[in-house]
């Protein structure tokens, strides 16, 4: 009797489960919204443009819409996700290939709700649970900035991913469970400096993209909102009161830091940050500003904790450093061209050294054409006996934290690509190939 | 204090403090021109050898760290009488003006073609990044090292297998 | 070679010490010593005497220039040095063609005050012009008197004789070898103004592309440069330089670098700070711990580097004329007025500045790769107070220098360590920042320029207002030393005159060689110069050419005529509209195009210094509008250098300076703050690396047999910097006036 009891509620649910996937079914795609003809070929304002490309620069767009050395805008960049890899597309006013046939309408549902022009939903590897934040008027004003860029004929790569995930009306589901449309609203606690941040800060700008730690299914865990996270084998460090930094940032040092991308007491933006960064230096101070305020907010203040155990033993770590970090790291010149004194770099005193290994192992890349800092890459000096043995003695040195577990293994994988690590030019334009010069080793 | 390093083939002992860089351990104690002193700072490739065929930016890197691992200068690649594939190339190719920063972007070439013996041009690029040239050589050297490719895949023919 | 000590250097072996031990007085090198000649029994003056080509008419003896020894070793002399432009194989071509040998038959000795003819500086891309001119004048004149002699020893007319493979061959078959004649030939003659030079329909050598011998050498890990010279003894000398330029030292912690491993002394002279060490990376230890403990008294505070146009109009200190014709205030026509500038650029070389000195008894050897070893014995003579006849300057190469860079400095710099430290050879090597800090850069220029288009689509006025400091700090003497500035007792810096000559300076191409009917073109004159400059590859043609041409295509778009066609409607030499229409013809140029996209292409010419090189280029290039990033995808170049005597030498030349003003013109800024220079490393002045190199660049070589050499080493400078920004405004449809064309500002015009 009971296991038909228990063999009729399930026959049941079977029955509510297929009901309601037909259901999901239908609201899974939504309507296509009709080709604009003369999109492509309209009028704006130049304010509206120069707006859209400050808003841009805030959004990164570039940065993810671009295959290296392929034109901007043009799409094919692959975004390695665990579920596989996806491959953005093209949003220049290419009319067949890009967005050129979009009406503002077919944009705007984009930025909001994402689904494309057709009706179909987008993965949200285009961030558009944080894009929904952003107002109207500068929807808008991204939309005059992108239709106005020279159209570019370039064929969107399919999506590689896993299945069930190549179906894109599961998104609906991921949609229902995770995201929540709309604008956002002002804090009226708050001041308009805070309040402009942090629509610059958690809209366009998407810091908890990188920097608030995702479920199993890919979402955002909004409940550890900005304990850190991870982008391109990088760590996004936390920025909350969890925040590593030896010295403890204020709005003046993360102001310059957003700005131009390195502060004296923090050293410089990099990996996918670099990005960030070079793309905020063409941002207006005010807004640059009020993201620090916003940012500063939720980091909130505490003491330094810089350490320097000059006295510990002159062992093998004690000459490494000597021969390969105290060069540039203990000169006089100053930043962002001379090294970051390590008792003050976040990556050292970080919870996880993966950073670190990063740094020393591909170094920062030189940016052609732009002054930016130049750091040599280390993976094929060092073996990983002596990477790890530099490494702990740095960490014992200039950190106050405990000793990092697992160091061998992480060095071994980074250096095969067992981790991929993007590695970029301080500046963040041109893309360097993933682990220069590290395989084989 | 002496460290052994393994040159071009031959074992030396080098009588030089662990962190003293390579480059001046190649061109100080034994007497080596190829690699050339450009900044020390891992800016310019100009001190560019190889360290068990990679390579790798000999001012930056003590004498320390290396071990047992093989060095090679531009003069562990061929002779003036009997030049490498490499060198074969760029003498060839006429692909200098001045010639300071050439034995790195030799270095660089060698182990670029170890790895892959058939290289794109946006994988020369991104390889010989590190490494400057201030005469404007670029066109020779990129075609000198595509040459090289050529000469370096007769030399070492691909094995079966 | 690969273990133990090195061998000891080749041109050391030539040090004073063998040649006077082993000569036992003055002889060797010093009989054909013109400038040694001049020390010691100065010419009387004597009525103006005969022109003589090229340089022959300052060194007028023919034995200066060839030697030819009973045992047929054959030596040409040229006081030009080899500065990575390579100009070796062409000067032997010449000489060796002349002589009728082939040219392994002849060894050349290049810039040694011990030994060539002063020919100033190598310079300008006239080593060709000057050097190869006068060996090739005295080369003919020597062939002529060896077959003299050798028709008076047979008794027959000269007429049928020639010279072949070291030998005077008669028309029976006789023969008698140059080594046999020289007794009888007395070289030590003025050579005459007229040479009987060979026709170039016979030439053997000259129009060849010969392989470079050094580049087997430099490739094999030979000992090729001024680094690589390794004397018995040789000690590592570093110096301490301060962030700001002029400042002054007050004191440095001299006993621990003294009491640190390997240190062999610490030298102090006024605010001449230096170590000197057993091993290299000793000496760098202990320049480190210098710098720490220095403490410097700040030089003048710099001006504000983003107001430096205002500060050039603010300290003009006289205007010249450097050219004048018509009115071109009272002339009609549509005005186009436009403001450019260029910011102070470095040489850059990718070898920082190495010198070698050693003084043994009273006499000082230094090897240097400076341009002007003879300017540079002089200077170091005065600043050490010894007599000229005791300081020998030796050539050795080193890396390419693109003009007067850190050489003379750390030759003097060394030689005042080595006169500290007698019998002791020194090594000083610049480190990186040093150089980029230190050198003598190329000065900024605000150019003003106004023109107008008259009837017929044709110009009729040019008013070009010039501000700019002197382009070069040399010859300068001690004043232009950094050793003389810093040194006890220091010598004033060095102060440029205003000075307008046919080749020009800072006005160098600023008056365009283009038919207008009128023209003003004014140099308003800098004297004050807040850091040290000195000549940089083209001096003022980069920045001139550059504004020229922007003008020209600016008044071709207002005439609505294509930018190529509106350059021929305005020139007439035909050697002009030939390279203008075979770049054009070569590149398939067919029109500017409309702008928007994100590829476009630009054009430009200039005769260099209006009197050398003829060169025009087409190119195309790719704008990245999101970051304003451009990449110069594809030249393609035509150069009349005059006759070509190494067409593929030429054509390196030209290549590398494409590529060296591409990266001027899209990158570099030297960057400074009130304190001092910032952009001191290759992050803070970043040149072109392979990511930024062209598809394609093609440089086509017009040959004229029998016309003068041009020189081709500057040529490209000017007409690159001009077609890239044509290029630019043809792109995106705006021009960006102000050097570089940066990311930023490239971005910031798109968005104006
Ligand atoms: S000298 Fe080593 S990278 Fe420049
Ligand atoms: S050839 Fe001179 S620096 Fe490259």
């Amino acid at each position: 009797m009971r296991a038909e009891g228990i063999l009729r509620l399930l026959a049941g649910l079977v029955v509510l489960a297929v009901l309601g996937l037909a259901a999901f079914l239908l609201l899974a795609r939504r309507a296509e919204i009709a080709p604009d003809a003369s999109a492509a070929t309209r009028e704006f304002a130049p304010e509206l443009v120069a707006r859209g490309a400050d808003l841009a620069a805030v959004g990164n767009c570039v940065a993810c819409h671009t295959e290296p050395g392929e034109p901007a805008f043009a799409g094919g960049f692959d975004l390695p996700t665990p579920f596989g890899d996806i491959f953005s597309t093209n949003i220049t006013p290419d009319p067949e290939t890009g967005i050129g046939n979009w009406s503002l309408d077919a944009f705007r549902r984009a930025m909001r709700q994402g689904v494309d022009r057709e009706g179909n939903h987008l993965y949200p590897a285009f961030p558009y649970d944080q894009y929904t934040r952003i107002s109207d008027a500068d929807i808008e004003a991204l939309y005059a900035y992108l239709m106005t860029r020279p159209a570019i004929r370039r064929e969107d790569t399919p999506n590689e991913l896993i299945f069930p995930l190549g179906f894109r009306p599961v998104l609906a589901g991921w949609k229902f469970l995770f995201f929540d449309e709309g604008e956002r609203p002002v804090q009226s606690d708050k001041s308009e400096d805070w309040n402009r941040g942090a629509y610059l800060a958690e809209g366009l700008g998407h810091c908890s993209g990188c920097h608030t730690p995702r479920n199993a299914f890919g979402a955002l865990a909004e409940s550890r909102h900005f304990d850190g996270g991870e982008a391109e084998g990088w760590q996004a460090v936390a920025l909350n009161a969890a925040n590593p930094a030896p010295i403890p940032w204020t709005e003046d040092s993360l102001y310059q830091y957003l700005h131009q991308g390195w502060n004296e007491t923090h050293g410089i933006a990099a990996g996918p940050m670099a990005e960030v960064t070079a793309n905020l230096r063409f941002l207006p101070d005010a807004d640059v500003r009020a993201m620090a305020v916003y940012l500063m907010d939720q980091m909130g203040t505490r003491e330094p904790r810089v350490t320097d155990r000059a006295d510990l033993a002159a062992d093998r770590g004690a000459e490494l450093y000597a021969g390969i970090c105290a060069q540039c790291h203990e000169d006089s010149k100053p930043l962002s061209f001379g090294g970051v004194a390590l008792s003050q770099s976040t990556p050292v005193s970080a919870p996880h050294p993966q950073n670190l290994v990063n740094l020393v192992m591909f170094g920062l890349p030189p940016a052609d054409g732009e002054a930016a800092p130049i750091m040599p890459p280390f993976a094929d000096a060092l073996d990983d006996a002596d990477m790890v043995t530099l490494l702990t003695y740095l960490r014992a040195r200039f950190s106050a934290a405990p000793a990092w577990q697992g160091l061998d293994r992480i060095v071994r994988d980074t250096r095969s690509g067992e981790y991929p690590v993007t590695t970029l030019p301080p500046n963040g334009i041109e893309r360097g190939p993933a682990n220069v010069n590290a395989a084989g080793g | 204090m002496a460290t052994t390093l393994k040159v071009n083939g031959a074992e030396t002992r080098v009588d030089a403090a662990p962190e003293t860089p390579l480059l001046y351990a190649l061109r100080d104690d034994l007497g080596l021109n190829g690699p050339k002193y450009g900044c020390g700072l891992g800016q310019c490739g100009a001190c560019t050898v190889l360290v068990d065929g990679r390579a790798v930016l000999s001012c930056v890197t003590p004498i320390s760290v290396i071990g047992s691992r093989a060095v090679e200068t531009v003069e562990g690649l061929g002779t003036a009488e009997a030049p490498g594939p490499v060198q074969r190339a760029f003498i060839e190719l006429q692909a200098m003006q001045c010639g300071y920063c050439i034995p790195g972007m030799m270095m660089r070439t060698e182990a670029l073609l170890r790895d892959n013996p058939d290289p794109q041009d946006h994988e020369i690029r991104a390889a010989f990044q590190t490494n400057l040239c201030r005469c404007g050589t670029h066109m020779r050297i990129m075609k000198a090292i595509r040459r090289a490719a050529e000469l370096y895949r007769d030399a070492n023919p691909v094995q079966e297998g | 070679m690969m273990s133990g000590r090195p061998e000891t250097a080749k041109p050391f072996d030539l040090s004073r010490r063998q040649v006077i031990a082993g000569a036992g007085g003055l002889i060797v090198g010093y009989t054909f010593l013109p400038a040694f000649a001049q020390v010691a029994a100065p010419e009387a003056p004597a009525p103006e005497p005969a022109h003589l080509p090229g340089s022959l008419d300052d060194t007028r003896l023919l034995d200066a220039w060839i030697h030819i020894a009973p045992d047929d070793a054959i030596t040409a002399f040229s006081g030009k040095a080899e500065l990575g432009q390579s100009i070796k194989v062409p000067l032997k071509q010449i000489a060796a063609e002349e002589l009728g040998i082939g040219i392994d038959q002849l060894t050349l000795v290049n810039a040694d005050t011990g030994r060539t003819p002063d020919e100033g500086f190598t310079a300008g891309s006239m080593t060709i012009q000057y050097s190869g001119t006068a060996l090739r004048n005295a080369a003919a004149q020597v062939r002529v008197l060896l077959i003299a002699a050798a028709a008076r020893r047979w008794g027959i007319a000269p007429d049928g004789l020639r010279a072949e493979n070291r030998q005077i061959i008669a028309p029976d078959g006789r023969t008698l070898r140059f080594g046999e004649l020289v007794a009888e030939t007395d070289l030590h003659v003025e050579a005459l103004p007229e040479s009987p030079l060979t026709d170039p329909a016979n030439f053997r050598l000259i129009g060849q592309s010969l392989p470079r011998p050094d580049i087997a050498l430099k490739a094999t890990g030979g000992a090729a440069f001024i680094q690589d010279l390794r004397p018995e003894g040789m000690v590592h000398a570093r110096v301490i330089r301060p962030a700001s330029p002029g400042a002054t030292l007050i004191e440095a912690d001299i006993a621990a670098a003294e009491a640190m491993p390997g240190v062999v002394a610490v030298i102090r002279d006024g605010s001449f700070l230096a170590v000197v060490a057993e091993r290299e990376f000793q000496a760098i230890g202990a320049m480190r711990v210098l710098q720490a403990s220095a403490n410097w008294q700040d030089g003048p505070a710099l001006p504000d580097q983003t107001a430096m146009s205002a500060w050039l109009e603010a300290n003009v200190s006289e205007t010249g004329t450097v050219a004048e014709e018509g009115d071109p205030d009272a002339a009609e026509g549509e005005t186009y007025e436009a403001v450019f500038t260029r910011p102070y650029l470095m040489h850059g070389s990718i070898g920082p500045s190495c010198a070698l000195a050693v003084l043994e008894r009273d006499d000082m050897t230094v090897w240097s790769h400076t341009q002007g070893v003879f300017a540079d014995r002089d200077a170091i003579a005065e600043l050490l107070n010894m007599d000229p006849a005791r300081v020998r300057v030796i050539h050795a190469e080193g890396a390419g220098c693109y003009g007067h860079n850190g050489a003379d400095d750390a030759a003097a710099d060394a030689a005042l360590i080595a006169s500290k430290l007698p019998g002791r050879p020194i090594r000083l090597v610049w480190m990186r920042e040093q150089e980029h800090a230190n050198e003598p850069y190329g000065p900024p220029m605000l150019l003003k320029l106004r023109a107008k288009l008259g009837d017929g689509g044709m110009i009729s006025a040019w008013s070009y207002d010039l501000y700019s400091s002197t382009h070069t700090g040399r010859p300068g003497g001690p004043p232009a030393l950094l050793a003389g500035q810093m040194k006890a007792d220091p010598y004033p810096p060095f102060v440029g005159k205003l000075s307008i000559v046919p080749t020009g300076n800072g006005d160098r191409n600023a008056n365009p060689y283009y038919t207008i009917p009128n023209r003003r073109i004014l140099w308003n004159f800098i004297e004050a110069a807040p850091l040290r400059i000195s000549s940089l590859r083209a001096l003022g043609a980069f920045a001139n050419v550059f504004a020229v041409e922007s003008a020209m295509d600016e008044l071709a778009l207002m005439a609505g005529t294509d930018p190529v066609e509106f350059r021929l409607r305005h020139l007439e030499d035909p050697r002009a509209r030939d390279v203008v229409e075979r770049a054009a013809t070569e590149f398939g140029w067919s029109g500017i195009g409309e702008p928007g996209g994100t590829r476009g292409v630009g054009f430009a010419y200039a005769r260099y210094k209006n009197l050398a090189s003829y060169l025009a280029l087409a190119v195309e290039i790719e704008v990245d509008p999101a970051v304003g990033d451009v990449r110069l995808v594809r030249a393609v170049a035509a150069i009349d250098a005059g006759e070509a005597v190494s067409p593929d030498g030429i054509i390196n030349q030209t290549e590398g300076g494409i590529l060296q003003s591409m990266s001027w013109t899209l990158f570099e800024t030297v960057t400074f703050d009130q304190g001092g220079i910032t952009s001191t490393d290759w992050s803070s002045y970043p040149i072109l690396r392979f990511s930024h190199v062209p598809d394609s660049v093609a440089v086509h070589v017009i040959d004229r047999p029998g016309q003068p050499y041009l020189g081709a080493g500057e040529a490209a400078q000017g007409p690159t910097c001009g077609a890239i920004g044509n290029a630019l405004r043809n792109t995106i449809g705006r021009r960006v006036h102000d050097l570089p064309l940066s990311r930023e500002r490239v971005r910031h015009a798109l968005q104006a």
